[in-house]
Formats: structure tokens, sequence, C-alpha cells
């Protein structure tokens, strides 16, 4: 037994590490398009205590460490590009503390999104959190570590935008509590009033540390959802369409989305509107105002509203079971996407970019977009769906999302988890000075450059 | 090439102008206006029947000289290249009904069992009442009525579609097909008579069929004892004559339907259409006026002949204690085959 | 030696998305895969085996003991199967994994402990090598026959005829059927093994030669109607075996004892303590029954009947199926899933947790005590309560 070997189970025990075969062959990939790379050793610990000592022999061996939920970004950040470890988080799964007047939960990194939904519903059911389209094995931790969206972001903002305080274990090995619970017991603030040093994880996909504990609000869960289902053949009326939903400012999420199968679907342009209520006059009073603010369309009969009782429960279903359905859709096993963060008036040309990239590349799409914070940005993704058994199909997804990237780029949108290709591409367009900063901060974090190496790099 | 067979002398002599008198949803101030709007629709003029028909179907019902008010305002208003639901609403319903190669032909002989594009058909046609051609089902926009595209006032889908959905029942070698829907039936004898198209097997009215049926399993019917509410789909405007069949139904299954204002000739559309074509008003107002009218004759369940009325309006009478029920299902509990309980 | 791989189902594995639906509950509010739940590797869930399958058929990695040892963890409960979100191909979730370990038999590369479970019942017709002799000797005193021509047969099923609490379910279904006046008879030291785990473990020649044996036993004796103690035999006698010859109309004991407490040929008395029940997968999501054991148990007067958070189709298994009840591969550690799930019967505050399988029974019972939770939990199979509770 190799050394490193030896040391890791001292500290997670054997049946915490593995350097099998079948692991190794497992975590080398994601069920993205982009190139396996095997790690050395994938260890799975229980307390921030093994995080910690695993990161400190990491930093003795010298040796990389990527941390991993459930490895769904799609985008290979959990590929460990340059070996090393892979830290599989999920059985540091435990609810910690719901602080029910506060509105917010501690939960280890390594909590489902699935089981933290579960555990409010049956403990806490007047709370919820915002819960992302992402199946639901994908982590609490790894969610904020990618800047992700749920059900709320509409709302509220981003997911990282609702992290109340993190604990985390620094490339250097200490625990460190950020926010409000680094002076108190209270999780009730990432960074403000304090200089905010949440900003040195959230978003840097584990490449400055292993997030151990996270506070996240929690919102109040109503007890009716609802939604409408707008429809419109003309892409240029969406960006003023959502400015009114917007304006409303009532609802909890607002969905684009376009795609040519099934039929029903083909030629037209959908958005999604959910809302909640206490009682059914509120709810209804939601309905109403919706249907009032788009009623000049549907009299100009360029849009207008479908029926969708029959596909209603599917639509509130959280997260959505049938968005995986779409890697099947070439049969299949695979789709990926670029997700860049555009103002909402970019919306017609990042639509036709989409079809213009299918027809190019040959390759089935889907598109979906989410509102941020009110319609200040979405979240507009470019999707396509591939054949893993077909790695010519796999290569062509993979250039139709590097242009989609570079066109993201180039109107001025921030690619939403990028790959370590587009992190270069992001760089690269990034002001010289703000990328110093960047890799300043990276460098004086992990001065061995041990934490998810590969990524926020500018040569690798 | 297809045609619109309308009589406008008919028309035109007409002394009644029922066809508009009667609509629940325009109002006339007598026969001359009514007449008039008539006359100016039959002759391509603007009216304004062709922006405020909410496509409800009863005019089929309520002329009664065998002319064809509703198709003629859809043709007039395709003609004129107006919409009556929004655009992309009336692209969506074109392309949701697309054939597309993909229907389901059961063990059919001289006989199908339509379930037109209705998977809930294919549920319903099961059990004692259907055991001999229950086998014999086809499913599919292959063999789909396409009588919904004169909500949006489509007929050249319509024309374009029937006759090959024809075609595609001939050349299973049918003598009859027994229509599990309303609109199935109607397209097949009235679109179809209206339009000159030759229909080369006998259409089977669904009710007529389980009317049939019940009386040979009379012997297993237990009168179910109950009140109810039925709610008539705007596609049986189009059948008036089988209107009377839910009474016969009724009536061996021991079922009460007092007598409400809605009901009949005067009976309201489930409304999800008018929601598409005028807006929510409209829709909610139409819908709050039926289920009160049938809590008011203090209705247990509310009876749908329609899946498509059922999923419009199963919520909403739910909410207000009512158990929505298909005809079918409420056969089924008659001669206990379904359990009341399973009823949602 | 190199071998050319195969499975019936190989143009399917590429297409898991690996998105892990199949880990959990309806609910997600914990993990419902016992082999992951147990091993806590992605490799150890169902999509993890999908993605190993492609890589071990296309050659990337090999056989290995690790390998085999991830496939036969799986305890083919097909909470996978129900789970998966692709509608088009979850239903051969379990196949694959089936052929799989049916390839890795004709390889030879088996763990130990299911060598050891082929041979067993290849020899001694039953997992637990004890003499064919000796297999009805359960019987004793409950008052039922050899068959011969009644109308019902009994099939009791190794775990029923050889260990220690499965015999006492099996007495205790005898027992009740007997004294209801059912006309029912036994096979005793002529019953052989089902083959149902043999099946689903992949050794398919043990498994077509056990089939085959019953069939033309039950038709020879003139077998109609089998009542089984076992879910995991009535699985096979219902899927397998009449694509094999043998049709039979065949039903769960808890079925028959529900009839017959509708039917009040069985009287119950009033027995005021709190029941759970645990679903066992091969009558619940194998076989779709979930309401005949709960309507016994639900017609207990002064019972009071409580679920556990996970039940009917979201059941967590006991960590006994496939196989596992004999070859362990699935261990006894605080997260094995007989462990977990009677944690989870203690948490409803039940005294009694009923089973309807005798597999569950012996996994369930052993994890009470290892739990310390003799004191608060009792095990007892649906007839046993119904022993201490008729008239």
């Amino acid at each position: 037994m190799s050394d490193i070997r030896k040391s890791l189970v001292d500290i997670v025990g054997e049946r915490g590490v593995s350097d099998a075969p079948e692991e190794l062959w497992f975590y080398s990939r994601d069920p993205g398009v982009l190139a396996p790379h095997r790690p050395d050793y994938v260890v799975a610990p229980k307390t921030t205590e093994e995080v910690q000592k695993i990161v400190q022999l990491a930093g003795r061996e010298n040796i990389p460490v990527v941390p991993m939920g459930n490895g769904m970004s799609l985008a290979g950040l959990v590929i460990p590009l340059k070996g090393g470890i892979v830290l599989d988080m999920k059985r540091m799964n435990k609810i910690l503390e719901v602080n029910h007047m506060a509105r917010y939960v501690v939960v280890e990194g390594g909590t489902s999104q699935g089981a933290l939904k579960a555990y409010l519903q049956k403990n806490h059911p007047t709370l919820r959190h915002s819960i992302p389209d992402a199946p639901s094995t994908t982590t609490i931790a790894a969610n904020v570590s990618l800047h992700g969206q749920g059900r709320l972001t509409n709302q509220y903002g981003f997911n990282s935008d609702m992290v109340t305080g993190l604990e985390v274990v620094l490339p250097t090995g200490e625990i460190c509590r950020i926010g409000s619970p680094s002076i108190g017991p209270y999780w009730i603030s990432k960074g403000p009033t304090l200089p905010d040093l949440s900003g040195l994880f959230l978003g840097w996909l584990g490449c400055t540390g292993v997030i151990t504990k996270v506070g996240l609000k929690l919102y109040p869960n109503k007890k009716i959802r609802d939604a409408e289902l707008f429809v419109t053949d003309r892409v240029d009326l969406i960006p003023h369409i959502l400015y009114k939903l917007t304006h409303l400012e009532m609802l909890e999420d607002i969905n684009v989305w376009f795609q040519p199968k099934p039929l029903m679907f083909m030629g037209n342009y959908h958005i999604t509107v959910f809302f909640t209520g206490d009682t059914e006059e509120e709810v209804e009073f939601k309905r109403k105002m919706v249907w009032d603010c788009l009623q000049e369309y549907m009299d100009s009969k360029d849009g207008g509203f479908m029926s969708i009782q029959y596909m209603k429960s599917m639509l509130l279903e959280m997260p959505g079971r049938n968005i995986a359905d779409f890697a099947d859709v070439p049969k299949g096993g695979g789709f990926e996407y670029s997700g860049p963060i555009a103002p909402i008036e970019h919306f017609p040309q990042y639509a036709a970019k989409v079809v213009e990239l299918a027809a190019k590349y040959n390759v089935l799409y889907a598109s979906t977009a989410r509102l941020i914070s009110g319609g200040h940005s979405m979240m507009y993704s470019i999707s396509f769906a591939f054949n893993r058994s077909d790695t010519a199909m796999m290569e062509r997804v993979e250039q139709a999302l590097t242009e989609a990237t570079a066109f993201a780029l180039d109107m001025g949108g921030i690619p939403w988890k990028p790959n370590f290709k587009e992190q270069k591409m992001t760089l690269e367009k990034m002001e010289p000075n703000a990328r110093k900063l960047l890799l300043m901060i990276k460098k004086n974090l992990d001065p061995q450059g041990i934490m998810n190496p590969g990524n926020w790099e500018v040569n690798s | 090439m297809i045609q619109l067979k309308f009589d406008q002398k008919v028309c035109a002599s007409c002394r009644s102008a029922d066809c508009l008198l009667k609509c629940q949803y325009m109002t006339f101030s007598g026969h001359k206006e009514a007449h008039g709007e008539m006359m100016k629709v039959m002759k391509g003029k603007d009216s304004r029947v062709l922006t405020e028909c909410v496509t409800c179907y009863a005019c089929e019902e309520y002329c009664t000289r065998g002319n064809h008010p509703f198709y003629l305002i859809s043709e007039k208003r395709e003609e004129k290249g107006m919409f009556t639901a929004p655009r992309p609403i009336t692209t969506q319903w074109k392309n949701m009904t697309q054939m597309q190669g993909k229907c389901l032909v059961g063990n059919v002989k001289d006989t199908a069992l339509s379930c037109c594009y209705l998977p809930e058909l294919g549920q319903l046609g099961t059990g004692e009442i259907f055991k001999d051609v229950a086998s014999a089902g086809v499913f599919g926009a292959e063999f789909m009525c396409p009588a919904v595209h004169s909500h949006f006032a489509r007929m050249s889908v319509i024309k374009e579609r029937l006759p090959i959905v024809i075609e595609n029942y001939r050349k299973l070698g049918v003598k009859e097909v027994i229509c599990m829907h309303d609109e199935c039936y109607g397209t097949l004898t009235s679109i179809a008579s209206a339009y000159g198209m030759e229909v080369p097997f006998k259409p089977v009215y669904y009710l007529d069929f389980v009317l049939q049926r019940l009386k040979e399993l009379k012997d297993k019917i237990k009168p179910l004892g109950i009140t109810v509410a039925y709610q008539r789909s705007c596609s049986n405007r189009l059948i008036p004559d089988k209107l009377p069949v839910v009474k016969k139904i009724f009536k061996l299954i021991g079922v009460k339907a007092p007598k409400r204002l809605y009901q009949d000739e005067n009976a309201l559309c489930c409304a999800e259409i008018l929601r598409s074509v005028s807006g929510y008003k409209l829709a909610d107002d139409v819908q709050k006026r039926n289920i009160d009218d049938m809590l008011a004759v203090g209705a247990e369940y509310c009876v749908f002949n329609c899946p498509a009325c059922q999923t419009s309006l199963s919520e909403k009478v739910v909410k207000q204690g009512l158990k929505p029920v298909h005809i079918i299902d409420l056969c089924k509990m008659a001669i206990g085959e379904k359990e009341r309980e399973a009823v949602s | 030696m190199t071998y050319i791989r195969h499975i019936e189902h190989e143009n399917i594995v590429h297409r898991c998305f690996r998105c892990g639906y199949c880990k959990f509950p309806s609910d997600y509010s914990d993990f419902n895969c016992p082999s992951y739940k147990a091993f806590g590797w992605d490799t150890f869930s169902p999509g993890g085996r999908m993605w190993l399958t492609r890589a071990w058929l296309s050659g990337e990695i090999e056989t290995s003991a690790r390998f085999a040892e991830i496939m036969f963890s799986c305890v083919a409960c097909d909470n996978c199967k129900d789970q998966c979100v692709f509608p088009r191909f979850k239903d051969f979730l379990p196949d694959i994994f089936q052929e799989t370990r049916a390839e890795l038999v004709g390889e030879g590369r088996i763990p130990p402990g299911v060598r050891d479970y082929f041979k067993a019942v290849a020899i001694s017709g039953n997992p637990y090598k004890l003499p064919q002799s000796e297999r009805g000797d359960w019987a004793r005193g409950t008052g039922l026959k050899p068959f011969t021509n009644q109308k019902h047969l009994f099939y009791a099923g190794c775990v029923g005829s050889y260990d220690e609490v499965g015999k006492r379910m099996a007495q205790s279904v005898g027992k009740m059927l007997v004294d209801a006046g059912l006309s029912v008879g036994i096979l005793g030291s002529e019953e052989t093994c089902d083959g149902n785990d043999v099946r689903v473990l992949g050794e398919m020649g043990l498994f077509a030669e056990l089939a085959q044996a019953n069939i033309e036993k039950f038709k020879a004796k003139g077998v109609k109607e089998i009542i089984t103690l076992d879910p995991h035999a009535l699985n096979t006698f219902k899927k397998d075996y009449p694509a094999l010859g043998g049709v039979f109309q065949v039903r769960h004991y808890s079925e028959v004892l529900a009839e017959l407490v509708k039917k009040k040929k069985i009287k119950l008395k009033a027995y005021p303590v709190k029941i759970t029940y645990h679903d066992p997968c091969y009558l619940g999501r194998h076989q779709s029954i979930y309401q005949a054991p709960r309507e016994i148990l639900k017609a207990i007067p002064k019972a009071e009947f409580v679920e556990m958070h996970r039940s009917g189709p979201d059941a967590f298994c006991c960590g006994g199926g496939g196989g596992n009840f004999f070859t362990d591969i699935l261990g006894t550690a605080e997260d094995s899933a007989a462990r977990v799930r009677v944690r989870e019967a203690a948490e409803t505050g039940a005294r009694i947790l009923a089973v309807a399988c005798p597999n569950c029974a012996k996994m369930l019972s052993d994890a009470v005590k290892m739990e310390n939770l003799e004191d608060r939990l009792e095990l007892l199979g649906i007839a046993e309560i119904l022993e201490r509770v008729r008239k």
C-alpha cells in the first residue's frame, strides 16, 4: 500500500478511500462532453476535520484535491484535470440546524437538494429553499460554489446570494468560518456588514477551498403554487413581455424556453410563470395580474396562454424530473449546455444563435432561460443533447458549446459554470487588472495550486 | 376542391335568425340586426360576429334549417386571415395534432373503437361494456377528428386532414367506427356532410353503443341513486339529435339529473376554449355560473361526456365539492366495475 | 484470456445520464438504494453500475473482484426501476444488472459467497446445505398434510423451511390456513428451491434446472393453485415459470389471509398495540401487492397502524434481496439496509414491526438485535400476529 493511501485510510478508514480501477474510472468523468482524467484516489470524508486532514496531507504531498458533490455541473468541473484526490462530499450530509424565525438552515456541504427539500417539508412545512432544476442528488455546497440558480432566483437572486455563512477548509488546511458565524452562533449573514469574504469561495468552483458547511436562507413556503404558460411566435416581443412580468414584482419564477420537439412546441417561445399564495384568492389575484399585464399581446393575437391542466403537475414539480429527459432524445445519455448570464434584451440574439449552432453542428437543441433577480439579467441555456456512444456527435456538441460561449462573451455576457477552456476564454476577455486581482487572490489562498487545479488558470 | 355546402337562399329567407339570437355570448337587438349580421358574414363583409363569436358551436344546433352557420363563420374568418385565439396557440394546435405516423391500431376487423387522439378514451373503452370491442381500439392523430381547428377558424386544416382520416379508417376495412368522442361522431356526420365528404363506413355514436350494452347488462345494474349535473360538450351541438341518449342512460342506471338553468340548448361551454379566445374574464364568469347552477340543483357529481371538458373543469368542480366523472365511468359504477371512491 | 462480452440490453447502457434519481425514494428523504446507502460510492448506485457495465463491455475496465462486488451488491429491490426518470428504458435497469451478473457467472468471476450459494443450492437444493429429508420438519404440529390432491399447495421455500425465523413464519401461516379450513398441502421433503434468487444472481442454467424440476413436480402432482410464504417464490412462479411452461394460479399468503379475515373465517379480538409494516420488495415493487398485508393489520380491533416514512412503492429494502440474504455482500455496518430500516421502524413508535417475507424477517430480526431495539420493537410475521389476535 502506498504511503498516501495508507495516510488516507488512517484519516477516513478503509471504506472511505478507493483507488480501485472501478472508482478511478467512474470519478474521472462527468456526464458532459469533456474528456475524462483519472484521479489517483477517491476519498469520502464524513467530517470537517477529516477534510482538513486530507487537505493537509495533499499539501504535504503536493497533490491536487478536487471537491465533488454529485458531479452534475456537466461542465467537467469535478474532472480531476491533474489527477490527485477526488473528494466525494456526499457522506457529509447532515442537516445541522434550522433557525425557524430567522429563516435559515445550516447543512453540511454534501447534503443533497432532495434531502433538504424532504427535511423541510416534514419538519418546517412553512419554509423552503431555492431548489435548482438539477437532479435532487446534487449538493448544496456544489450549487453555491458554482453560483447555481433555483426556483426562487427570480425573487432573491443566485442561490449563492442566499448563503448566510460558510465553513471552509482552506487550501492551506485551516478551518475557517465566513460571515456572522465567524463572530457568534448565528448564521444570518455571509458578509455584510463585514468585508464579504464569502466572495473568496462562492463561484470559485472549488479552487479556493472545500466548503464543508453552508448556511442558507429559507423563504416562506406558501400553501399553493400555480403556473401559467404564455406562448408567442414573436421572439422580438420576449424582452418586453419579461419586462412587464417582472414589473408585477410578485412572481416566484419565470422561465423562457423553446425547442423543436415534440412538434407541439415547434415555432413558439414559451414563458412559464410560477406564482404562489396562501389562499385561492391570493393565487387568483396573481393569475389575473399576469393575464392583465399581457392582455395587449392577446389582443394583437401575438401571444396567448396555453391550457396547461394536463401538464401542470409536471410543471410544478421541484426539481422537474422531466428535465433530464432531454438527454435521451437522441437515445442518448447526455446533454450539456452553455449558460451565459445576459441582459434580457439580448434574448432574440441568443435564440437565433441556438438555432444557428444546432444547424451548423447538426445537433439537437433545447433552450431555457431563467430570469434572475427580477429581470436584472437572465441565465440563457444553450443546450445540446448527444448520444454518448457517438463520439463524433459529442465532439460536435463540444465545438458548438465553445462557439456559444465565445458568442456570449462577445455579447457582453458572463459564462455560467464555465469549463476550464471557457474559464480561459473568460480570463482573456477580462479587464487585465481584474484578472490580475483574481489570480492574485487565488495564488494567495492556494500557494501550492492544489485545489482543483486546471480551473481558473491562465496557463496550464 | 372541398367546399362548404351552405345554402345562401335558406339563410337569406330565414325568419328566425335563431343562430345569432339564441347565442349566449353575443346580444342582438332583434331579428333585423341578427339577420343583417349573418347576411354580412355570408357575403364576406365585415361583421361583428366575426370578431365576437367565441366558437361554442351552438349556432349549429340553433339553426334548424339545415344550414351551417358556425362553419360559415369559421370559413369567412379564415378567408379574411382572422384569428380567434392568438396566432401561436393556433399554430400549436395545428402542430400538436399533426399526423406523424405514430398511431396505435388494435385488433380491428369490422369494427373500430375510435379513441381519437385522447388517451383517456382508451382507458374508458374497457370492461364489460366494451368487452367485445376494446381490443379494436385505434388512437392517434391519424384517426383524430380535426374539428377542433374550427375553434381557431382554420377550416382549411379540417378540409386537408379529414379526408385523410376517413381514408385511414377505410384502409382498415371497417364497416363501422364507434366514436368515443362526440367531436368524432359530429365530424364524421355533420362536418363531413356539410363539406360533401363521403364516409364509407358507419359512424356509431358511443353513447348509443353504451345504452345498448347497458340494456344487455341490465341484470348487473344497481341503480346509483345519485344526483348529477351533466356538462354538455360543445361538439354535442353538432349532433343535437343525440342529446336524449344521455337522459336514457341516466334513467337506466338510476341517476337523477334535476332540471337546471344551463342545460340542453342553454348549456354552457366548459369555457377553456373561451379562455384562449376571449381571456379569463368571460371564461371565469361562464364557469362560475355553470358550477353555481350545478350546485343549486343539489348535484353530487358533475358528469362529462368529453375528456377535454373534464380536464378543463375537474379541478374547479372538485373545489366546489362536486365529484367529476365521465359518463362511461358512471355506467361502470352502476354495473359494479368501478368504486365510487375511485372517481376523481 | 479475453472474453467477448455481450448482454441482451447492451444497446441501452450508454443511455444512463447518471442523474441519480435512482438512488432516492420519490420524496428524496434518504437514499433508497441499499448498496449505495451501505457503500457510499457512486459506483455502487444504479447509475454507477450502468456506467461501469458500459466500461466493462467496451473493455475499459476489466473483470475484478471489486467489479463483481459492485454488481452482486445490488439487491434487486427495483427502486431504481421505479425512480429512473427515463421512461423509454427504465424498466430494463434490473435486467441489465442481472445480465451483467450472468456474464460474470459465465466467466466464473463471482464473489465467494455467491459461489457458495450456487453450490449449496445445486447440491442440496437449498442454500443451507441441510438435508432434503429435513425440509418438511417445520410443519410438524401445524396440521398441514403432504400435498396429494388438495386445492392449494403451500410452498414454504428455503428460508421458511430451514431458518428459525422463517420456520416460525411458515408454521403460523400453515396453522392459519389449516384452521380456516382451507384445502391445503405441502411438498415437505419433496420441495426444492424456487430459484428466484439464483436467477437474479445470474446463474441462469441452475435456475432453469430448478424451475423445470419444480414445474414437472407441480404438474405431476396436479398442483393448480399455489400459496407462497416467500414473495421471492411468488415472483418467480408468476413472472418466470409461465414462460417455461409452468402456468399456475399463484398467490401470496397475505392475500389469502386478507381474504379470510375479510370473510370472517379468521375472527380477530382486540389488541391495543401500535404496529408498523415493512413492504418486501418482491411483494411490493415487484408484484404491486401493497394492500393485503395492510388490510389484515388494519382489521385488528384497537391496534393502531402506522406507516414508516418510506412505505409502499417507496419502501426501503431490508437488504436481503438479490441473494444478499445469503451472500451478505452489503455487510452489517451502521448504514446497512436492515439496520437503517429497523431504526426507521422504531422512529414510528410502533411496538411491532410486521413483515410478510421470511427473508425480510430474518434480516430485520438480526438488525433489531444489532441496534439494541429488542425492548422496543418486536418483529413478527403477519400470520404470527394473527395467531396472537384470533378469537
